[in-house]
Order: structure tokens, then C-alpha cells, then sequence
């Protein structure tokens, strides 16, 4: 079953209104910017959004924000739980009619990849279990980025950190492979999770668009495309993030109440050119090309969508 | 009054009813668990209504509480010990949000090594967090600080998260006779929580929390927190005048016992204070001039109180029921930098650690620290700090010692 895209069918229908105004402290060509740029498109101004410390607490920095919406702060490791007091707290309020229904907000939580994969997890399990009624944005970038680029569960193997770099030891950098925060995410039976990527804009915003029809936990992982952290030109991020794509590392899908369904099937290209365009994947290939990892990143690929039976 | 027998814990949870809270997110811990469990009660057959969530961990549980308040809500919880350490970093973060809610802390010693019986290492760790705190003697102190700890905590003078301090197991688990206010008192001396400051809404969007580059807005942020908190001594003041009227019962920063002529005095905190009157009233019997200081409100710090109670006395000796290794008592510490500017200071200062991880203070030992303190007022010079520990406890720690054989008998 071909997956069919229903609000968003032209690039044109995508509202032209902006809601991530310009002019933040983040890096410039940030992915996780532009992916949530897309996002508030669909999501609006009537957000509160619950930040985890990470790039994206440097959207507001006193006396700014970039948000006609709100914002609120939170730690590392608790956004979701900000989030369950933010929205526990307007429903009661409404409900005791202290507030009108035309007040009431969606509640947004925004983690990295540290956050999302790591220290929030058991805030995030909790939220999910709890059936909270919220979106959660996680941008990863695939490291600690804010603090210069470690090792983060999320970081794939082969990828060059600064606290798993190349070395004698392991040549390849990287030797784990990359969290699966997605069926972590599923085993809890939330109503949505969708995968995107600042690329693929329709993709993205039907996404929110199908989200916001549900009740509960909205999970969406955006592949953050880092030219600070992975090493390329700020210019290139839109190839990075369709090379992601279309190689078919960063799968784009979603998942309502559990079954899974690919939004986009790519052609796969070899997993070498994207690699290519990353200094953080360099030493696979310079002074001596590692065929062997090369090999192993493109088998891991393979292996997922054979999986996946399109 | 009619007065009901019951638990330090079921007057916690009295006090969030009687202020007809909004919001309790919660975590179990022992030996707070049994707030949290009447507190499910009440909201879940109308008693309180309020909404009652269980959280994954007390992180979690303060972030939760914290963001509610944030959104205007009426908020109360409650933890103990090692919660309240888990919870660290939020109790900064929330205080900077400057929401007033309150958390009862029951206190509980730390690990290691890990028990259940109480000490104040837990709530003074917290002592720097920009939280008020006022620690409770009696559970009625208990209900009734809860009370006061709301309107002060919501005073636009203050805005401050407020904790209420009370002993594990010697109140927590203790029934006392307790006289619970007439709601109806409660509403004339607490106003509805309808904060102007805080609250997310679509037509007044605001951020909290944000970023700040640069010492100088840091420094400007945190000493307002600093000021929020001392006003809260003469909010303290206002509240205590007009609970007293409504009430008929008086709560001050710092409570005298037999001070008036007293020529040494012991300083106390917490339900350990009551064995401390015990002392002082069997000392006076024996012909000893000696009173007791409880101090009821740690932070903001009461140094003019402080002050006023024990200027012109021979002598001082703080009883520290915590330890800060490679320091001494806590609270020693604190009175006496309060003290140095006092013309009239006492001649000495002695330090007692007691009661670490619940130990019993015997009657024999509070004769020693009034003895001690008497002849160091004598001698004008100050000792300790001393831990409090019998012989026969001695012997008993021994006996462990070599059942655990790190000794040969």
C-alpha cells in the first residue's frame, strides 16, 4: 500500500505564514532548526514549548525568543514531565473555569538527541505510559552537539566524536550502532510517531497535519542534519539531508497505534555518498579507505529494508 | 476545638487539602509515601478537587509540579531524603521560575550507608536552592505551616517555592492531637491562587527559563531571589499576626522556650526540639539557667531574631541534627556568622552533632552539652564540634562490628 499524502499534496499548500521567526543564536544551516521551522507551520502559535537543555535552549535567550509562542525551560532529563505539568495544569484550569477553552494551548516538547535517547528517557516513558496528551520534537543531530559533539546513543557507527574518535584502538570511531528510539517509542503504544526530514517538506508537514487529529503522545524524530557537528559546508544541508534519505539511513515513517508504514521508499543509493560529504565520516576514507566499516555501514542499511519487505 | 489523633503525615496532607490545591504530581518514598497515598484518596472520591498524577521519579515529579505552578496552578507535593536529592537540580530551576508552590520534605537521613530514620542533611542540602523552608516541631505545627507556607510563598513580595520540613518516623509516623482549622478560617486567611505574573495562555504568550548570556543579567536574576527572599521574614511576620487571629495559634521564625532568664542557651530544630525542652525543663529543675532556641524558619535566615535572642548570654550551643564532613554542624555555622557583628555576643559557642540517622538523644547526653556548655561559657571559650554517642551505643557498634567481622572479638 503506497502511503498517500492527503493535506499537504503540493509544495504551494504549505502555509507561507512564519512562526520560527529568523535571527536566533543557532548555527547557521542548523537541520533541526528548518525541521522545526516546517513544524510550527502546522502547529501555529498557540504552543507552549517545553525545552530540554540542548542546542535548541539557545532559541530563547533573554530578552528573546523567536516564538510568537511560549516557551518554557525545563532541565536535561525532564521536559516531558514540564510538559505533564504544563498540560495537567490548563485542563484543570479550564475545567475549573479559571480559564477560557480559546486560552488553551498545545504543549510541545523540543529535546535533542542527548536528551531524547539518554537522561529523559524515563520522563519520556513515563508521559507515554501516562497517555499525555502532547508532541514531542526530538531534532538529532546524532551527539551532544551544545557541548561540541560527543558520543550520544544516537550517534551512528562509524561517525567521528570527540569522545569516540578514530584511533588505533577502534579505527572505525564509532563502534555501537544507533539507539532505535522509534521502536523504544512504539513498545509504548503511543497513537503517533513519525520519522522526518527537513528535505522532504510535504512529508513533514502531513505528518503534523495526521498528528494533530490524535489524542496523546505525537513522537516526531527529525534528522538534524549538522554542518557544525558533521562537518560540512552550513550550504549543504539540504543534500546531506536527502542523501539520508535517499540512501536509506534515515528511513522516513510513521507509526499509528503501532503499525508501521513507510512514507517514501527510496531508489537507495550507496551509503558512500553520503557518507562522503561529512568530514565526521572522513577517515573512512582517507589516508586508507576502510572497506571493511563501509561495508558494514551499507549491510546494516540493507539489512533494514529487507526487513522492512517493499 | 475538637482535635483529631493523627500522623505528621496525615496533617501534610490536611494542609494541601485545607488549601484546596489544584495539582499533586507524585512519587512514593518512606516515609513521606503515606502524604501522597491520602492525597490519591481525597482526589479520587471528590473530597479535594484536585488532579492527582504519579510521576517516574521525583526529577520528574518537582518538573511537573514546578510547570504547573508556572501555569498557575495551586500546586503541593511531597518527598523525603533521597527524592529530594534526586530532585536537586529542579529545585534550583524551579525557584527561578519564582512559582510558589510548596513541598513537604519528610526528613530522612542519606545514603551511604542507606536507612530510613531521620536527620536534616537532606532538607539543608537544599538550604542554598532559593526554596523558603520552615521546619515543624508538632504535627499540628505541621497542618498549620503548610497554611502559612501558601500564603507567603504567593505574597507578590515574595513569589518563592516554600518547603515544610518534618521528622521521619518521630512525626511522620507519630500521632499527635491535632486541631484542624475551619475551612472557612482557611479561606478568609488564604486567598484564591490567581497569580497575575505566571500562566501559559494563547492571548499572553511568555517564556520562562530562558537563557542568559552574561554574569551581569545572571547576577541581576538571582540576587532578586535573594531579595524575594528576605522579604519573606516580615511576610512571615503578617501571616503569623493574622493566622494568630484567625487561629488562636502564633508561629514566630524562631520560638523561645524558658528563655527569659536563661543563662546558656541550646539551639534546636525539628521534632528533636521537644526532647530539647524535656532537657531544659529537667536541667531547670535541677537549678541549671538554661533555655532553648528552636529555630522554625532556616531559609530566609531569622539572623536579627537569631540576634535578639541571644545577645547578653554566657553561653550558646547549637545542636546540629546533620553533619558536613570536614565542617561540623550546619546550623552552627550559621549562627555563628550571625553573631560576629553582635556587640554583646555570648563569651562561647559549642557545637553537638546528635541524632544522625534518628539516634536517640538520651537525657545523660543533654546533661553533658548543658554541662559543657555551661563551663565553656565559664572558660569563654567555645567547643566542638562533638558527636553525640554513648558508651553503651559504643559497645553495641562494636558488637556489629565484630558479627560483621572487621574485628576480632
Amino acid at each position: 500500500m503506497t502511503w498517500q499524502r492527503e493535506t499537504f499534496k503540493k509544495i504551494k499548500q504549505i502555509p507561507r505564514e512564519e512562526h520560527v521567526l529568523p535571527g536566533t543564536a543557532l548555527c547557521a544551516g542548523c537541520g533541526g532548526l528548518e525541521a522545526l521551522r516546517l513544524a510550527a507551520k502546522v502547529l501555529g502559535d498557540d504552543v507552549v514549548y517545553v525545552n530540554a537543555a540542548g542546542c535548541f535552549t539557545m532559541l530563547a535567550a533573554y530578552p528573546f525568543t523567536p516564538f510568537k509562542g511560549s516557551w518554557l525551560y525545563t532541565t536535561m532529563g525532564s521536559a516531558p514531565a514540564g510538559a505533564q505539568g504544563v498540560r495537567d495544569a490548563l485542563d484543570v484550569l479550564i475545567a475549573k473555569g479559571r480559564l477560557s477553552k480559546e486560552e488553551d494551548l498545545k504543549v510541545v516538547v523540543l529535546g535533542g538527541d542527548g536528551s531524547t535517547y539518554d537522561m529523559a528517557l524515563s520522563s519520556t516513558s513515563g508521559a507515554i505510559t501516562r497517555k499525555l496528551d502532547f508532541y514531542y520534537f526530538c531534532y538529532d543531530n546524532e551527539a551532544y552537539g551544545n557541548t561540541g559533539m560527543q558520543l550520544s546513543p544516537a550517534t551512528p557507527y562509524g561517525a567521528r566524536t570527540t569522545t569516540s574518535p578514530c584511533s588505533l584502538q577502534h579505527p572505525s570511531g564509532t563502534t555501537q550502532e544507533k539507539k532505535d528510539i522509534f521502536e523504544i517509542w512504539r513498545a509504548h503504544k503511543p497513537p503517533y510517531i513519525a520519522t522526518v526530514a527537513p528535505r522532504y517538506p510535504l512529508d513533514l508537514e502531513e505528518k503534523f497535519a495526521r498528528a494533530s487529529k490524535f489524542t496523546g503522545p505525537k513522537l516526531f524524530l527529525a534528522l538534524s542534519a549538522c554542518p557544525t557537528g558533521w562537518l560540512y559546508d552550513p550550504g549543504e544541508t539540504p543534500e546531506v539531508a536527502k542523501l539520508a534519505v535517499e540512501t536509506g539511513l534515515w528511513p522516513l515513517k510513521e507509526a499509528i497505534n503501532g503499525v508501521i508504514t513507510h512514507t517514501y521508499i527510496p531508489k537507495r543509493k550507496p551509503v558512500e555518498e553520503y557518507l562522503k560529504l561529512q568530514g565526521r565520516f572522513r577517515h573512512l576514507f582517507e589516508p586508507t579507505r576502510q572497506d571493511e566499516a563501509i561495508r558494514h555501514i551499507q549491510a546494516r542499511v540493507d539489512d533494514y529494508w529487507k526487513q522492512v519487505n517493499v | 476545638m475538637n482535635a483529631d489523633m493523627m500522623t505528621g503525615n496525615l496533617a501534610a496532607a490536611w494542609g494541601a487539602r485545607l488549601a484546596d490545591v489544584d495539582y499533586v504530581p507524585a512519587f512514593p518514598i518512606t516515609p513521606q509515601t503515606e502524604i501522597v497515598e491520602a492525597l490519591s484518596v481525597w482526589c479520587g472520591n471528590g473530597s479535594l478537587n484536585a488532579r492527582f498524577v504519579t510521576l517516574d521519579s521525583e526529577h520528574s515529579m518537582m518538573t511537573a509540579a514546578g510547570a504547573a505552578a508556572a501555569t498557575g496552578a495551586r500546586v503541593f507535593t511531597a518527598t523525603s531524603s533521597q527524592g529530594l536529592l534526586h530532585a536537586f537540580e529542579v529545585l534550583y530551576t524551579i525557584a527561578g521560575w519564582r512559582v510558589p508552590l510548596v513541598l513537604v520534605n519528610v526528613s530522612r537521613a542519606l545514603a551511604s550507608p542507606i536507612t530510613l530514620e531521620p536527620d536534616h542533611n537532606d532538607v539543608l542540602a537544599a538550604r542554598d536552592s532559593g526554596f523558603l523552608q520552615i521546619h515543624a516541631e508538632t504535627c499540628q505545627e505541621v497542618v498549620d505551616s503548610i497554611l502559612m507556607a501558601y500564603r507567603i510563598a504567593e505574597d507578590p513580595r515574595v513569589c518563592l517555592p516554600v518547603m515544610v520540613n518534618l521528622d521521619g518516623f518521630y512525626l511522620s509516623f507519630t500521632r499527635e492531637p491535632v486541631s484542624l482549622p475551619d475551612p472557612k478560617m482557611v479561606q478568609a486567611f488564604l486567598p484564591p491562587f490567581r497569580p497575575t505574573h505566571l500562566g501559559f495562555k494563547a492571548s499572553a504568550p511568555h517564556a520562562l527559563g530562558t537563557a542568559v548570556f552574561g554574569g551581569a543579567t545572571y547576577s541581576y536574576f538571582r540576587h532578586q531571589i535573594h531579595l524575594a527572599s528576605m522579604n519573606a521574614l516580615q511576610v512571615h511576620e503578617e501571616a503569623s499576626v493574622e493566622f494568630e487571629r484567625l487561629c488562636g495559634r502564633r508561629y514566630d521564625v524562631v520560638e523561645g522556650y524558658r528563655l527569659d532568664d536563661a543563662e546558656d542557651v541550646l539551639i534546636m530544630t525539628n521534632a528533636f526540639a521537644s526532647k530539647g525542652k524535656g532537657a531544659v525543663d529537667a536541667a531547670r529543675a535541677e537549678g541549671r539557667r538554661v533555655g532553648l532556641l528552636r529555630l522554625r524558619m532556616i531559609r530566609p535566615w531569622p539572623a536579627d531574631a537569631i540576634r535578639q535572642a541571644l545577645q547578653g548570654r554566657r553561653a550558646v550551643a547549637v545542636l546540629d541534627q546533620n553533619l558536613s564532613p570536614g565542617q561540623g554542624g550546619i546550623l552552627f555555622q550559621e549562627v555563628a556568622a550571625c553573631l560576629y557583628h553582635e556587640a554583646l555576643r555570648p563569651r562561647a559557642l559549642c557545637s553537638f552533632i546528635g541524632g544522625l540517622g534518628g539516634k536517640n538523644i538520651s537525657e545523660g547526653e543533654f546533661r553533658a552539652i548543658f554541662e559543657q556548655t555551661a563551663e565553656a561559657g565559664i572558660n569563654g571559650q567555645g567547643i566542638g564540634p562533638i558527636l553525640l554517642y554513648t558508651e553503651a551505643e559504643h559497645r553495641e557498634m562494636v558488637q556489629l562490628q565484630v558479627l560483621a567481622g572487621g574485628l576480632k572479638s
